[in-house]
């Protein structure tokens, strides 16, 4: 267990420095950053949208909008209100509290949307997301249909890395606490979970707010990294691919969440001189999930160094 | 006194009255049976007893405290654990996982003590995970406790199932059809286990059957609801030659003698 833990945080820290280090010494260039910046904040979204989708069952179509009221709000700390306090105090402040605000969005719209099951829940949160983004088009003080602009870039890798890895970590860690038993429960049977002394309202709308906060968080990332906000960037396009990447690696497994955000900003990347293309490919590939491994990649389980030693066992047992 | 009692209680769907004066009481460590021809209404008296439905009229009352209008989790955490008719395991998890959530009411730890992982969440962890084996070892489950619960056979579900009720320390238990699917010899197994668990775990057991040797045998009183309606109640043998229960529920077919 310790070990365990051991080798993830030597793992993560090795892999931070070493990307941090390229990226000083010029060997990355400006425009991998940035993509390696989107991948650590997408793992983020997808890893908090796991938790309500894949954790806890509640399938929830509203992640861009908790995105754009983390984004929008963070940005008015840093742009509107300059407070006297130094970037590296602003930004992560900015970031708490957009993603307070996307939290306290969540705790009051998923009270009465929780109690809706399946596809009911889907439509209001779809309804949700795009309430949210179209009050950011009216909103003048944020700039409206026009955007908001001259938000100060303080986004960079090593800062979305580290926050990336603390909200995976304290995901992972509320998925493993008897708490996040409760959520998984609710998931398997809400009528057993019920029976066995679990309020379940109590779990679900906690794990709406859970990954609603962090969500926010992603979107201040996301606006500090832009430097634009614009409703159109957080449309219900951006929630789907999202959901994406959370079936793809598997709903309910954490690793897998991690491992589809990587790979498909990565495949967005690739893609962008066939833009047209991409979203016929993203289609496809949902097909073809759906088809031949509708768990998506790894199921509810998660990747470690045990199916590693599985597989050695497995093959050691063969050639014997 | 009675630790369950409920008096005059009434659920109607619509026009439709699914059970009417119902009117039961369980002593403390009482094993009681409830019977009935199917659609008399006694799942609806469980869920009624469960919280699942609201009554529409009467009481229902715990250890003398009414708990009409309480949500189940709350009836749960006040002593009522129940089994499903058609198992309801969380069939993806594993089998110590199934039971270590029924102890979830009873972890002190906060969400911030889970998530920062300090010593009171390890310990009470490794309290949980030592409870649920040890539970699981008394049901013969412990050498399939990292096994997914729904790759067990059917015999081990029910067991699990009722293993888990356990697990919330219930002071009432209620078993909804626990024999259904079974062949004689589980169902004498299951006969012996319940009385077993009775006496072991101290409880009181509230019982409802199909399987008329398993309630005869094992329950000390039997109440038959048909229609809605409590038509009978008394010991095994009073049941057996009541002419009410023998016209509504055992019907001619049933040889009596083959019984005794």
């Amino acid at each position: 267990m310790n070990k365990k833990k051991l080798i993830f945080i030597t793992g993560a820290v090795a892999v931070g420095v070493v990307v941090q280090l390229l990226i000083s010494s010029g060997v990355i260039n400006p425009y991998f950053a940035q993509i390696l910046t989107l991948m650590s904040m997408y793992a983020i979204l997808a890893t908090s949208l796991n938790l309500i989708n894949g954790i806890t069952g509640q399938f929830s179509l509203g992640h861009a909008g908790f995105m754009a009221l983390g984004g929008y709000f963070s940005a008015i700390l840093t742009t509107k209100l300059a407070l006297p306090l130094p970037n590296f105090l602003m930004f992560p402040l900015s970031l708490l509290f957009g993603g307070l605000v996307a939290a306290a969005a969540g705790f009051l719209v998923g009270l009465p949307t929780l109690r809706l099951r399946g596809d009911y829940l889907a439509i209001a949160t779809l309804g949700l997301g795009e309430i949210i983004r179209v009050m950011f088009v009216n909103w003048k003080y944020v700039g409206a249909a026009a955007g908001m602009k001259g938000i100060p870039g303080y986004t960079n890798f090593l800062w979305t890395y580290v926050i990336a890895v603390f909200s995976i970590l304290i995901i992972v860690n509320f998925i493993k606490s008897s708490h996040g038993r409760a959520c998984i429960s609710i998931r398997e049977d809400e009528i057993a979970a019920e029976t066995m002394g679990i309020n379940t309202t109590k779990y679900k709308v906690m794990a709406f707010v859970i990954g609603a906060f962090f969500a926010g968080v992603a979107g201040g990332i996301f606006g500090h990294l832009i430097r634009l906000l614009h409703p159109n960037s957080f449309t219900f396009m951006v929630s789907v691919e999202i959901l994406l990447m959370v079936v793809l690696g598997g709903l309910g497994s954490i690793t897998g969440s991690i491992a589809a955000a990587v790979f498909l900003t990565g495949l967005t990347e690739a893609l962008r001189q066939f833009s047209d293309l991409r979203m016929i490919i993203y289609s496809l590939m949902l097909i073809v999930i759906m088809l031949f491994r509708p768990q998506g990649l790894l199921g509810t389980r998660e990747f470690s160094l045990d199916m590693f030693s599985k597989f050695t066992k497995k093959a050691e047992k063969a050639e014997r | 006194m009675a630790i369950l009692e409920t008096s005059n209680l009434v659920k109607t769907f619509g026009g439709l009255t699914a059970v009417s004066k119902f009117d039961i009481y369980l002593n403390e460590g009482e094993l009681i049976g409830l019977i009935g021809p199917n659609g008399a209404g006694k799942t609806t008296a469980f869920n009624m007893l469960t919280g699942v439905y609201r009554p529409s009229s009467g009481s229902i009352k715990l250890m003398g405290e009414s708990i009409v209008g309480q949500k189940p989790y709350e009836i749960t955490q006040k002593g009522i654990a129940r089994t499903f008719q058609n198992i309801r395991l969380f069939k993806d998890l594993t089998v110590v996982d199934n039971v270590k959530i029924a102890y979830h009411q009873n972890v002190k730890y906060g969400v911030a003590t889970g998530i920062l992982q300090t010593k009171q969440y390890v310990d009470e962890e490794a309290e949980i995970q030592q409870k649920a084996v040890a539970l699981l070892k008394i049901f013969n489950l412990d050498h399939k406790k990292n096994e997914l619960s729904k790759n067990l056979p059917y015999g081990e579900q029910r067991r699990l199932e009722i293993a888990r009720a356990l697990a919330t320390n219930p002071k009432v238990l209620l078993l909804d059809e626990p024999a259904a699917g079974m062949n004689p010899q589980e169902t004498h197994d299951l006969m012996e286990m319940i009385r077993w668990i009775r006496d072991q775990f101290k409880l009181t057991i509230l019982l409802i059957e199909h399987d008329m040797s398993l309630v005869m045998n094992v329950c000390e009183r039997i109440y038959v609801l048909d229609y809605g309606k409590i038509i009978a109640h008394g010991c095994p043998e009073d049941i057996r030659t009541n002419p009410k229960v023998i016209e509504a529920y055992l019907g001619e077919e049933v040889d009596l003698s083959a019984e005794n």
